[in-house]
């Protein structure tokens, strides 16, 4: 079976100038391979500010320019080349976006919803589509006329959902769908993107809210440091004991305590040259200083560690 | 020519209905800003009134001489006219004159139009309003379209030409655009009279239409080159700082075409800035205007207040201080009532 | 990649930003010092010589020669030496004003409305009539467009200013200071002055520019230097008079020099603000 999405060795790097013009490169994704199925739903689990975005933003083809990307994105088996990305984006992959930052501040949220239009035919049939789709999810008449910062928090994260789905996407990207709500507002907006799934949809997920990921997603990736470090079912993830990088062990264990928030920690913001968890790991190796481990498969899982790689694997 | 102005308007805002559709001013809040505007406005007219005043009468030039220029004239002569500039009385009993006149709802006496203030003003302000408002939209139309083809095409040879039309615009002293202007135009193609507004040894009255519209084509070009520069260096930085944002990310998501989200989410978010800014303008429009029809001898203002400073017709020098002020003063106004009202965000703030 | 300007492009395209920034301030800054020396080092009575008056530009005098056959390249020479030491006076002056006010401002509430309404006193009347009326009232020559220019040149800066000391006065280590028992006056001097140096001497170089052409401005309209004065103002609005008789070189070529020289001094400015604020330069 073809995968949905599959993103493989993944980088993404900055230029940027800084006090006094002198120049800065700063790599804030390395190496990063995942892929999410049909019918499922992936997370990539990272603390806020540490460029998961840039994962959404890539696969979309809407990075700044002034970044530098390596390695491939296939969508259904097929390399998404810029054209390509222009082509399906909003059609077949959509994006839930953060906030309500992320609406024009000066257009009704129906209009934005409706999105550019040939013709005035196909602006009548998408504004049937868009009270439909907004009135599944409970928004009435009244919130068609709103500007994006007269709607509540619920009611924007709906609104961002709608219009996401309009095109009727084979793959949903949700970017961050939860900071700052509610807690009812959280059970909706994880009831609705599990919804997704019985859509026959793919999601993948960003998010640092642990609890987030664990009650939606199928599969969790976790980023650490710009780097995705573990690849495990959700299921494991509910006991320390299931998972095998030390971090997501560090992790779990220490959830109860921090509320299922991720610590912001001390994450190595520049590339390292070893294990991205060198400074921190409890098991560490000598040869973890020196050398980077890569993502293998061990057992189904996907882990970044030389703890589990074959001992004689000295190439 | 009212009525040319309103259409020209109302046709550049249906192009946007949907700015128009934003406007829905909450009219109770209004008239308490407005009256709250008129009485700082009263304050800043009284000081700016009080100062020039005296900043002119302590000047050491002395106006008789700065009238007479080279002329020769007896003794009598020099003490009768002494008597009519006042120069013969103290500063305190000048300045007490001075406002006597300006609270009778007078502004005095012009010395070298020998008509009085109010009237010298109307009809030169009236000629240089003209000028004034057809440069001030073909600069508002030109450097809003340049800056929306600069920011949308940042970084590429478009918008380094443009931006460096508007570099070296921006360094370039008004008045020596006008020269250059008349050097092409008029002597060396032969397209425009050198100077004069109307044609020698004919009285203003008689002046028809088109030879009026002939003698403002090259003043209007020139004052409009000038005011080009800023607006659209403001209009390109606000569309990149929109083309940065989230929303046109997610437009961009959404699989908007380019243009369609400069068209649909650029223009709309910069416009009513761009607007204000272009009201905002109305100092540099006033100063440019003075300059300009300096070089081209356009019988304005300008060219009445430059002949007032150099031949010390204090009345009417004062005078155009204060329209000047006044005309300043609605610029920033019509700015501040586009930037508060206008946008809904603000204006569902006030309404709270 | 990141945007470099058009003037820094090309021949030194191998250098990196902050290496063509610094070129870029140093060799404007360079022709700049070498037209104030040589301006300053000619006499300002030129020799007139009435057989070569009113020629076009020719190798001999390359822009051309005026009425009384003074070679026009040295008047001008003289003329923009005389605008950038009219422009360092009134631009420092006016940097002094503007730090003055934002000091003043941060003194109390009361201070700061006055201050505010200070600017807008001065921002309410056009520019140009401004200069002239302060102008008039100090008697036009050097000093009154100094002055006036100085005089009317403060408000930007000052409103940045004063937004900077706002800002460091609600900082926490000024409070500990005023915990000391530390006097407003040293705060001040210890604390505020340093910080916005850059800031002040960037506004200063910014207002050069602007100082500059005003100043030719309100000569050409007669009420700055003096007719006897060699200022490109008093070369341009002589100029006027020739204009009809086809002389273009003796406004075309004072002009253009003047804008070059204006267009230098914001060439630094701009280079030297993005050094010390390197936002611009990453967009």
């Amino acid at each position: 079976m073809t995968k949905l999405l599959e993103v493989n060795n993944l980088s993404i790097s900055f230029t940027q100038y800084v006090q006094g013009l002198n120049r800065h490169d700063s790599k804030v994704i390395t190496d990063l391979t995942i892929d999410v199925n049909e019918n499922e739903i992936v997370a990539v689990l990272g603390s806020s500010g540490s460029g998961k975005s840039l994962l959404a933003h890539s696969i979309l083809g809407i990075l700044p320019y002034n970044s530098h990307v390596t390695g491939e994105i296939k969508y259904k088996g097929e390399v998404l080349t810029q054209e390509l990305k222009e082509k399906l984006r909003g059609k077949e992959i959509c994006l839930i976006p953060q906030s309500v930052n992320f609406l024009d501040p000066l257009m009704k949220v129906s209009q934005q919803a409706i999105g550019e239009c040939e013709d005035d035919k196909e602006r009548e049939e998408k504004k049937i589509r868009q009270r439909e789709v907004f009135s599944k999810y409970g928004l009435d008449e009244s919130v068609d006329d709103l500007y994006p910062f007269e709607l509540s928090g619920g009611m924007a994260r709906k609104v961002l959902l709608s219009t996401a789905l309009l095109g009727d996407p084979n793959l949903l990207i949700a970017d961050e769908p939860t900071p700052g709500l509610d807690k009812q507002s959280v059970e909706e907006t994880i009831s609705d993107i599990k919804n997704l799934k019985e859509q026959d949809k793919g999601v993948l997920l960003i998010t640092h809210e642990i609890n987030v990921a664990l009650k939606t997603a199928d599969r969790i990736a976790v980023f650490y440091s710009g780097h995705v470090i573990e690849i495990n079912t959700a299921e494991n993830f509910k006991d320390a004991d299931n998972v095998l990088h030390p971090y997501t062990k560090a992790l779990i264990n220490s959830l109860p305590r921090n509320g299922f928030k991720l610590t912001e920690g001390v994450q190595p913001l520049d590339d390292v040259i070893g294990c991205p968890y060198y400074e921190n790991c409890p098991v560490r190796m000598d040869k973890c200083e020196k050398n980077k481990p890569k993502l293998i498969n061990h057992n189904g899982v996907m882990i970044r560690c030389f703890n589990y790689e074959e001992v004689n694997d000295e190439s | 020519m009212i009525y040319f102005y309103k259409s020209f308007f109302n046709s550049f805002f249906k192009t946007n209905l949907y700015t128009l559709e934003m406007i829905k001013i909450n009219s109770k809040k209004l008239a308490k800003f407005l009256g709250y505007k008129a009485i700082r406005l009263l304050i800043l007219l009284v000081v700016i009134a009080a100062i020039s005043f005296i900043m002119v009468q302590l000047s050491p030039i002395d106006p008789v001489k700065a009238y007479l220029g080279q002329r020769i004239v007896s003794q009598e002569q020099l003490a009768i006219m002494g008597e009519y500039w006042g120069t013969n009385l103290t500063l305190g009993e000048r300045v007490l004159g001075w406002l006597q006149t300006l609270a009778s709802g007078s502004m005095g006496f012009s010395l070298i139009y020998r008509a009085p203030v109010t009237e010298v003003i109307a009809q030169k302000f009236f000629a240089s309003l003209t000028l004034m408002i057809v440069s001030w939209i073909i600069s508002g139309v030109v450097g809003f379209g340049l800056g929306v083809i600069a920011g949308a095409k940042e970084g590429t040879l478009t918008d380094k030409a443009i931006k460096t039309y508007c570099y070296i615009l921006q360094s370039t002293p008004t008045f020596w655009i006008g020269l250059v202007l008349l050097m092409v135009f008029s002597v060396y193609l032969g397209w425009f009279p050198i100077g004069l507004s109307v044609p020698i040894g004919q009285l203003s009255d008689t002046v028809t239409f088109w030879q009026w519209l002939y003698r403002l084509i090259l003043p209007a070009i020139t004052l409009s080159i000038v005011g080009i520069a800023s607006l659209t260096m403001y209009t390109r930085d606000k569309l990149i700082s929109v083309k940065n944002s989230d929303y046109f990310l997610f437009a961009q998501a959404r699989g908007e075409s380019f243009w369609g989200m400069i068209k649909n989410h650029g223009i709309r978010n910069i416009l009513l800035p761009a607007i204000s800014i272009q009201f905002l303008s109305f100092n540099e429009l006033f100063g440019g205007t003075i300059l300009v029809e300096q070089v081209f001898a356009y019988p304005g203002i300008g060219q009445a207040t430059v002949a007032a400073g150099l031949r010390s017709d204090v009345p009417l020098l004062l005078g155009i201080v204060i329209i000047s002020a006044i005309f300043v003063f609605v610029g920033n106004l019509i700015a501040d009532v586009i930037y508060q009202y206008v946008d809904p965000r603000l204006r569902s703030e006030d309404d709270e | 990649m990141s945007e470099t300007p058009w003037y820094n492009k090309g021949l030194f395209s191998s250098l990196n930003l902050r290496q063509k920034t610094l070129l870029t301030i140093g060799l404007t800054g360079l022709v700049l010092l070498v037209i104030f020396i040589s301006g300053t080092l000619i006499d300002a009575n030129l020799p007139t010589d009435f057989s070569i008056k009113m020629q076009p530009p020719s190798f001999a005098h390359i822009f051309g020669t005026d009425w009384m056959g003074r070679d026009m390249f040295i008047r001008t020479i003289k003329g923009l030496s005389l605008s950038i030491m009219i422009g360092i006076g009134a631009s420092i002056i006016s940097s002094i004003i503007a730090t003055l006010l934002a000091f003043l401002a941060s003194i109390n509430k009361f201070c700061d409305s006055f201050v505010s309404w200070l600017i807008d006193l001065f921002a309410s009347i056009p520019h140009i009539l401004l200069i002239m009326m302060i102008s008039i009232a100090l008697g036009k020559g050097a000093f009154g467009v100094i002055m006036a220019v100085a005089f009317s040149h403060w408000v930007n800066l000052t409103r940045v200013l004063r937004a900077e000391v706002l800002q460091i006065n609600t900082s926490e280590y000024v409070a500990l200071s005023k915990r000391f028992g530390k006097s407003k006056l040293w705060i001040a001097k210890e604390h505020i002055l340093p910080l916005i140096l850059s800031q002040i001497f960037v506004g200063t170089l910014l207002v050069f520019p602007h100082a500059i052409m005003h100043e030719s401005s309100v000569t050409f309209l007669g009420f700055g230097l003096s007719p006897h004065e060699p200022a490109i103002g008093i070369i341009l609005s002589e100029s006027m008079t020739y204009l009809a008789m086809g002389a273009w070189w003796l406004a075309f070529f004072p002009g253009m020099a003047l804008l070059i020289v204006v267009l230098l001094f914001d060439i630094i400015g701009d280079n030297l603000k993005r050094l010390f604020d390197p936002s611009q330069a990453n967009k």
